[in-house]
């Protein structure tokens, strides 16, 4: 079957819909404002000839012009940049961390997202960079040491269950803290960027296609679930927990949410998103939803010519 | 040996052990100290000592120092704390590719500025014969680039050449 025929009912304009998923994306890169301005960078390219152009919607991205590989570049050596699709710098402004928090990115590798989040902090603070794969943890680590990010701490593993072990107080400042039943601290907000069906991203991988099943869709939910109660556990009273995804499947997107605010105590927040998008659905094949899976947002490929993607902001009750 | 605290007087090269502030508080044997780390960093770069303030510093395995933007408890087993930033198991310590193009922006001396040619070279692994009456041992490799210097990595400065340190990984073809 053709996945993406299933999201007609979904999607208001599924012609628009499908012919966009089939054009190819043009190369992005996110300016790494750890070591660079987006000026710097703009003048880099400049000088060097390459050719791109703003986004539009966030100061930091640039399209690159199609004969541009951004991997030999001086500025992607200096790590001045970030291969990133544009999309996916949503989740990270979503959730917004202030320097010096205590973040957690449980599903982190190969790290565009972990990279973009230490930026927006000015690399102060901690940022945990979680994933089960060891191989695309090493990946992590690399894009993360050329961007210059060190408020980087990697571990590895399960991210249904996470330990805070890790990360208890340091005997230096044990007063002011306060602790987790597991002997760690919370965090002050999370980025959940699960693993999923990734249909969002068949413009820069067709075979995402090939390889979508429903038996899939169905058990990935559960490990989705089990991985955003998680971060919602480990997360202080009062925080912040983004969930995104690049798949239009309901089942992995507004169901995992209902299911999550359903056992645990937190709730869906509205939030601010400039680019074209529409809002979560409340009803799929059959299913109903709580209605605040609205607030959720979707963006359709037809919408910005972007990537698909997926995103909703959570606060843990106080 | 183990302590009460966890902590060994030996080095454990599978976690990370925060450096001792000073010779005073060391307890593994050997083990160099946040103070002389930041002192070495501070006297060949000519940085300012309150550049590393934010930072705390880790070993994993012997001599392998990291710097980390936080703290978390030592000992601490994970699979990486902030960033690679000095080697001192050799005679001559010698800073990361990482740490240099992070910190070598805020040098101000033992840098040398190479020439587009020697730059691109230097990126390629190559050993260059720039202008250099200066210190021996190693230096910041940098270039201009977009109106300012800025660090590519790590260049060994010996017998009148520069040997570029940039790791078989990072290396390119521009």
């Amino acid at each position: 079957m053709d996945p993406l025929a299933r999201y007609d009912p979904i999607v208001a304009d599924p012609e628009a819909f499908r012919a966009a998923c089939e054009r190819p994306l043009p190369s992005v890169v996110r300016v790494n404002e750890i070591k660079a301005t987006p000026d710097r960078v703009a003048r880099a390219f400049e000088a060097a000839g390459v050719g791109f152009e703003p986004v539009g919607w966030h100061d930091g991205l640039f399209r690159l012009a199609d004969d541009v590989s951004p991997g030999n570049t001086w500025p992607f050596v200096h790590g001045w940049v970030y291969g990133q699709e544009e999309v996916s710098a949503l989740p990270a402004r979503v959730l917004d961390p202030d320097p010096g928090e205590r973040v957690l990115d449980p599903c982190a590798a190969p790290g565009s997202k972990t990279t973009q989040l230490a930026a927006l902090m000015d690399d102060e603070g901690l940022l945990v960079a979680n994933d089960s794969n060891l191989g695309r943890l090493s990946a992590l680590r690399a894009n993360a040491e050329r961007c210059g990010v060190t408020s980087v701490a990697v571990t590895h593993a399960d991210a249904r269950h996470l330990s805070l072990k890790p990360f208890g107080v340091s005997e230096r400042r044990s007063e002011a803290r306060r602790t987790t039943s597991d002997g760690g601290e919370p965090f002050d907000r999370a980025l959940v960027d699960v693993p999923c069906s990734c249909e969002g991203t068949v413009r820069k991988n067709p075979d995402v296609l090939e390889e979508w099943s429903p038996s899939h869709v169905e058990g990935i939910a559960g490990v989705q679930r089990d991985i955003l109660g998680r971060a919602v556990e480990v997360t202080r009273p009062g925080g912040t927990v983004v969930y995104s995804t690049c798949t239009f499947a309901p089942e992995e997107n507004e169901a995992v949410l209902d299911d999550v605010i359903a056992d645990h105590d937190c709730r869906l927040v509205e939030f601010d998103l400039t680019l074209e998008h529409v809002a979560g659905v409340t009803e799929w094949d059959g299913d109903r939803y709580d209605p605040s899976v609205r607030r959720a947002k979707r963006v359709y490929p037809h919408h910005n010519d972007t990537g698909g993607f997926f995103c909703a902001k959570l606060e843990v009750a106080a | 040996m183990s302590r009460e605290d966890g902590s060994s007087r030996e080095n454990d090269g599978q976690r990370f052990d925060r450096l001792p502030a000073t010779a005073d508080e060391r307890i593994v044997e050997g083990r160099v100290t946040r103070r002389e780390v930041v002192t070495w960093w501070v006297e060949r770069f000519g940085l300012e000592p309150a550049a590393f303030d934010g930072h705390t510093f880790w070993e994993k395995g012997a001599g392998k120092v990291w710097a980390f933007a936080a703290d978390v408890g030592s000992p601490a087993e994970i699979e990486a704390l902030g960033m690679t930033f000095l080697r001192t198991r050799q005679e001559h310590w010698k800073p990361t590719t990482d740490a240099i193009q992070r910190f070598g922006r805020e040098a101000t001396r033992n840098v040398v500025v190479l020439d587009d040619a020697d730059a691109r070279a230097f990126l390629r692994g190559e050993t260059t014969d720039p202008d250099w009456d200066g210190d021996w041992g190693y230096l910041v490799a940098a270039h201009e680039i977009a109106d300012d210097i800025e660090p590519i990595g790590v260049g060994l400065y010996l017998h009148g050449e520069l040997r570029s340190q940039v790791p078989k990984g990072r290396r390119r073809q521009l």
